[in-house]
């Protein structure tokens, strides 16, 4: 029985991390046919419960080290320029999707959390390993609070993403910010679960996703 | 029918007796009385209408009781067109208003009773045509003038109110009658400008959110475009209607600008050091602009004066990790803010007296918010879910008497305007 005083907030990150090593790991290893789940990484990472976050965790890595296996097999076999292609294609899906998983955030709060933080550091080099790419940032609220207040709310959201990214060398001018409060919930249930999915920002491609490059 | 007539009178007669024995009845308006007033009506099937529209519009402004209305009063009230004043002092009715439509006019004779004789005759045009939405403005107009006579005091029946629904910008008479769309895609935060005639509100589009400013008549939308970017939110007139104030914010928190409605830039009101200041009402001298803003941490109420000097704390700041209050609105009087305030984990209406700061909450059955004062500063419109669904209610906020207004599910963000000039 493993007695590690690691804290949920560090498994957290801890599963994310090597989550999204095994993403790229899988992504530089050139596998066709395996569909490996990397992009979830920021999502599981976000997950409510320590509990939850370890199993995943754990499946994520178990399944990962079975694709891989099945991955350097096929590499071997694979060398049709053709299964190259198709390669590509699936690494550039794989990648938008890790750029535009959602992050989260707290009540009545635009600070980063640790698993947004690490989510948003999943997204920083892609977007540095594609210069043309603009994203746009939306901001969003749970319903509680005023309509308008929100707006603001969302606003602040936004932005503290934006400048996670512009902190780290990224053009500002890459990265727009838009709000929408409470407008545009994701759940629609007044419960805390749904609420903790609608404290939120959400990616949006707005140029330069056509045919994303993996980080180099 | 006639035998239960007699019974009615003979009961009010008995309870007015009972509970003020020996007090002269008299037309002299006094906060928490409301006077008796009696209704009668000569005209047919459009002045049954009239006098349906000018009853609720009394009983609905909160300041006389109507004790009875309708033709069959009128027999044994009145000869001829003589009112039987000491038989309406024993129903206890201080005033009597009669109606009359007749040649495309609605008019009205006020009396009162204690004095026995006419106080005014007021007429207005009715569009030939039956009860349209112009021809019931032209009733409420008159409801509003009878109320001014009777208690000093104007009534709000001529009113429309702004609010939104699915998107949409909405008016709406303030008796529920005519809703009405007046905006296309993503509009929040309705504001009139002072005379009536203009709207402005917030869009929000994929991109960003924008100002837009519609005028009611030639149908004209515009944007405010001195801040093209970022957020542009909760917009409200400056008292002159030249200028909106509003809230701005691009990437270090939302504060309060102000613009000019035919271009030029925008000046900058609050310095909000990246917090956020939200939802601007304007004093009624045009000097001080009350708002909500973040600045210590839970959303609070704050004023200013409109250059942006003299920032002041409205409450005293909620420390409670619960306390939020937002969305303030001016009385038209300047003596009250009305604000939306958490209580145990739900939003009520609340008004602040700005004479000695004390609050009072209106509220207690839902989730009640955004409240917006009408022009008689007594009445506010807000938005409830007390029924299960977002819909805007009106509450007398001296009586705490509450009615709904809508029956829209997801109304909300009302903003009551100002009394409809009378058409000529």
């Amino acid at each position: 029985m493993m007695t590690s005083p690691m804290t949920s907030r560090a498994s957290r990150l801890l599963a994310g991390t090597v989550a999204l090593a095994l993403a790229f790991a899988a992504a530089c290893a050139k596998k066709p046919e395996t569909a490996p789940a990397p992009a979830e990484a920021p999502a599981v990472a976000a997950a409510p419960t320590n509990t939850a976050a370890s199993t995943a965790a754990a499946a994520d890595s178990a399944a990962a080290r079975a694709r891989r296996e099945a991955a350097n097999k096929l590499k071997a076999r694979e060398d049709s320029i053709a299964a190259a292609k198709a390669l590509a294609s699936k690494t550039a899906a794989e990648l938008k999707t890790a750029l535009l998983a959602t992050v989260w955030f707290d009540y009545d709060r635009a600070e980063l959390r640790d698993d947004t933080r690490a989510a948003l550091e999943a997204k920083l080099p892609i977007l540095q390993a594609n210069s043309a790419l603009r994203v746009r940032v939306q901001g969003h609220t749970d319903e509680r609070g005023s309509d308008e207040y929100n707006l603001a709310l969302g606003q602040r959201r936004a932005a503290s993403v934006k400048r996670f990214f512009t902190d780290r060398g990224i053009d500002e001018r890459r990265l727009d910010v838009v709000s929408f409060g409470r407008e545009r919930p994701a759940a629609t249930g007044e419960d805390d679960a749904s609420r903790a999915k609608n404290r939120r920002a959400e990616f949006e491609i707005l140029a330069g996703g056509e045919a994303l490059a993996g980080p180099r | 029918m006639r035998r239960t007539f007699v019974a009615l009178i003979v009961a009010l007669v008995a309870a007015r007796a009972q509970a003020q024995p020996g007090v002269r009845i008299g037309l002299t308006y006094a906060p928490g009385v409301k006077p008796g007033v009696v209704l009668t009506l000569v005209g047919g099937v459009l002045g049954d209408s009239a006098s349906v529209i000018v009853r609720r519009d009394l009983d609905f402004g909160d300041r006389v009781t109507v004790i009875a209305a309708g033709g069959t009063l009128s027999p044994a009230t009145t000869q001829g067109k003589v009112p039987n004043y000491a038989l309406l002092a024993k129903l206890g009715a201080a005033g009597l208003v009669q109606l009359e439509i007749a040649n495309g006019r609605l008019r009205s004779t006020v009396h009162d009773v204690g004095a026995q004789r006419v106080i005014d005759t007021l007429s207005v045009a009715t569009p030939a045509g039956g009860p349209t939405r112009a021809w019931r403005a032209a009733v409420h107009r008159l409801s509003d003038e009878v109320e001014r006579v009777l208690t000093g005091t104007a009534g709000v029946a001529s009113s429309r109110m702004a609010y939104v629904k699915a998107g949409r910008t909405w008016l709406v008479d303030s008796d529920g009658a005519f809703p009405e769309a007046v905006s296309d895609g993503s509009a929040l935060s309705p504001a009139w400008r002072r005379d009536g005639g203009a709207l402005a509100w917030t869009t929000l589009t994929s991109a960003g959110s924008r100002i837009q400013i519609k005028e009611l008549a030639s149908g004209r939308v515009q944007s405010l475009v001195a801040t093209p970017d970022g957020l542009n939110i909760t917009p409200t007139w400056t008292n002159d209607g030249n200028a909106i104030v509003y809230a701005h914010g691009l990437e270090n928190g939302t504060d309060l600008w102000i613009a000019s409605v035919t271009g030029g830039e925008a000046r900058r009101v609050t310095v909000g050091r990246g917090s956020d200041n939200t939802s601007p009402t304007v004093s009624p001298d045009g000097r001080r602009v009350a708002f909500t803003s973040g600045r210590t941490g839970h959303p609070d109420l704050y004023v200013a004066d409109l250059d942006g000097t003299n920032t002041d704390a409205l409450t005293d700041i909620g420390l409670d990790e619960d306390s939020y209050r937002a969305g303030p609105d001016w009385s038209g009087d300047g003596r009250a803010i009305a604000f939306a305030t958490r209580i145990s984990g739900q939003f009520q209406v609340a008004v602040l007296s700005l004479r000695d700061r004390a609050v009072r909450v209106l509220t207690s059955d839902g989730k009640n918010e955004d409240p917006s004062w009408a022009p008689d500063g007594r009445h506010l419109v807000f938005t409830s879910t007390r029924t299960g669904s977002s819909e805007l209610w009106v509450v007398d906020s001296e009586s705490g008497r509450v009615r709904q207004l809508t029956r829209d599910r997801g109304a909300r963000l009302a903003a009551w305007g100002p009394r409809l000039p009378a058409t000529p």
